[in-house]
């Protein structure tokens, strides 16, 4: 590639100052202040339960369960597409690594197979999507169900004790604790957090990603592989969502066919919630992060306060539209 | 010498229409070529063919007189063909210096992106040759708040970038105002100049026979007529046109 201008005579571009960088990031200093008052809140409202340090064990023990499938996510609403089939995926990765368990009894081949899997499974999704042109919103209602019916019938619909694996290697890499503390699927997300945020903002891959959420036709024109983007977007919500299945599994020791139903609904939440425009184009990894804590928490923080579990859906809600709202207007001005 | 870009019968149909039934036509280095014709005549679906967007379903497509089998967007990019669309493509919600480098990010020598040698020359560009004057508008600006002619600048300056040989023009000045307008065609003037090619798409004939050295009229996917500026008036041109318009040949 040519260029009019060698690096040594430019100029560097003058750094964004201070008020400018703060309206950008509006709307990630936003999702941190909600986190902060929620805290607050619970706090004071509950300070037996979240002074001490269990509570905060227990939020880095399952918040990764989703989170990790809600980074990848992020970036595939942000090329404008959706996959409503990860929580089926986490359970074909699952049953990948018991298959390949029980005749190898080797764990890395089986870890091997259910991220595979995954990957494998995230591949067809965007195949469909992307060369048959079914929207995504249908193409994943059809493969979650698919999937899961593989599952049940390939499992009997039986559960499986996961006891050998755990205290594996492998077993005590994924979800052994730090210190008697630290969950390590706590700083798996952290890794992958930092990796998926470097991907889509240090890395051409991510630019792209961007372009085709924004502005397909654009990034077709000027050529950007827009198919490939798509599709590989889909494998890695794919290997993540395995990746996250087995994490959850050894985490309880125990594979239930019915691993990743309860996770849809939260892990889009803190997509939208961290600041993620569901038009696409838009979008923000730190965000999605800090959003999966606040969701992750509400639970167990209205349960402490003394409300009923009955309310938890209500303050979800609440707090979902409320930002999202809040996301558009601000969006706005800065548009 | 070989033509810099030569097309021989190329064809094109989407589904039951035919777009394109045979075009040949080729452009010489340091030409300014425009294209006119009706809504409809294949004026869009040739250009993104010689911007390898599209593949023709016929036809050879050569550069510097080497046959280029399966010419691809960014392979079209390589050889030198930047287009300014009609659409600007642009991607609204990034930054100006995302625009500039769209599908060509700078890389360091780890793949990652070199952001900070975008910015600084997307800083340059801005300065030199886009004059944005206002303090406001930064290299990490979303472009969606630029006006019409901001955007077509971008769009320009993102072609020049990158060293074009053949600057395709569509529709270039649909939407800019009069003095923006006169500035496009003080562009097209100054590319000609530095011994470039130009394909210029645009209704308005006024400004095609301006800047243009040769025209090209195309109708209903067919290359009806092919005059020198320099050979008529703009009369004659108009005769011509409305012939064309009404019999779909010239004579």
């Amino acid at each position: 590639m040519e260029h009019a201008t060698t690096q040594s005579a430019l100029a560097p571009a003058p750094a964004p100052t201070l008020r400018t960088r703060v309206r950008r990031n509006a709307l990630q200093i936003g999702i941190f202040v909600v986190l902060l008052l929620l805290w607050g809140i619970f706090i004071v409202a509950a300070p037996r339960t979240f002074l001490a340090p269990e509570i905060y064990a227990s939020f880095m023990a399952t918040v990764p369960f989703f989170g990790i499938v809600a980074l990848p996510l992020t970036m595939v609403v942000i090329a404008g597409d959706i996959d409503l089939s990860f929580p089926s995926i986490m359970a074909v990765g699952v049953v990948a690594f018991v298959l390949v368990f029980d005749s190898t009894a080797n764990v890395w081949l089986a870890f091997a197979a259910c991220i595979g899997s995954g990957f494998a499974v995230g591949i067809i999704n965007g195949l469909i999507v992307v060369r048959l042109g079914i929207p995504p919103l249908i193409a994943t209602i059809g493969t979650q169900f698919f999937w899961r019916g593989v599952i049940l019938i390939v499992t009997n619909g039986r559960s499986e004790v996961l006891v050998e694996p755990k205290n594996s290697p492998l077993g005590q890499m994924l979800v052994g604790k730090i210190g008697d503390y630290v969950p390590m699927q706590m700083v798996w997300y952290i890794l992958i957090g930092i990796a998926i945020w470097a991907l889509l903002n240090r890395h051409r891959f991510g630019a792209h990603t961007y372009l085709t959420g924004d502005n397909v036709n654009s990034a077709r024109l000027m050529g950007v592989n827009v198919d490939r983007t798509r599709i590989l977007l889909f494998a890695l919500v794919g290997a993540a969502a395995a990746f996250a299945g087995l994490v959850a599994s050894l985490h309880v020791t125990n594979f239930f066919t019915t691993l990743g139903e309860g996770y849809l609904l939260t892990t889009l939440a803190s997509i939208f919630l961290g600041g993620t425009s569901a038009f696409g184009g838009v979008g923000s990894i730190l965000g999605t992060f800090i959003a999966t804590f606040i969701i992750g928490s509400i639970n167990a923080g209205i349960v402490a306060i003394g409300l009923t579990g009955f309310w938890t859906q209500l303050i979800y809600g609440l707090i979902i539209t409320v930002s999202v709202t809040m996301h558009t207007i601000v969006r706005r001005r800065v548009g | 010498m070989s033509h810099f870009l030569e097309l021989r019968d190329i064809k094109k149909s989407f589904g039951e229409v035919q777009s394109l039934r045979g075009v040949t036509m080729t452009v010489d280095r340091g030409e300014v070529i425009g294209l006119l014709g009706d809504n409809g005549a294949g004026k869009s679906t040739l250009i993104k063919i010689i911007t390898g967007y599209y593949h023709p379903d016929e036809g050879e497509i050569l550069f510097n007189g080497q046959r280029v089998e399966h010419l691809t967007v960014p392979r079209a990019r390589q050889l030198g063909v930047e287009t300014v669309y009609q659409e600007r493509a642009l991607a609204d919600q990034q930054s100006l210096w995302r625009n500039i480098f769209i599908g060509r990010e700078l890389t360091t020598r780890f793949g990652l992106m070199d952001i900070p040698r975008m910015r600084a020359e997307t800083q340059r560009l801005m300065q030199e040759h886009m004059g944005f004057t206002s303090t406001a508008v930064t290299p990490d600006s979303p472009v969606l708040t630029f006006s019409g002619g901001e955007k077509q600048g971008v769009a320009i300056v993102r072609a020049l970038y990158f060293q074009a040989e053949l600057i395709i023009l569509d529709e270039p000045t649909m939407g800019l105002a009069l003095s923006e307008t006169g500035k496009l065609l003080e562009f097209v003037e100054q590319v000609r100049t530095a011994g470039k090619s130009v394909i210029f798409i645009d209704h308005n004939i006024f400004h095609v026979y301006e800047v243009a050295d040769r025209i090209v009229l195309l109708d209903r996917g067919r290359v009806a007529g092919e005059f020198r500026t320099s050979d008529l008036t703009l009369n004659e041109l108009l005769d011509k046109m409305r012939r064309v318009a009404k019999t779909g040949s010239l004579d």
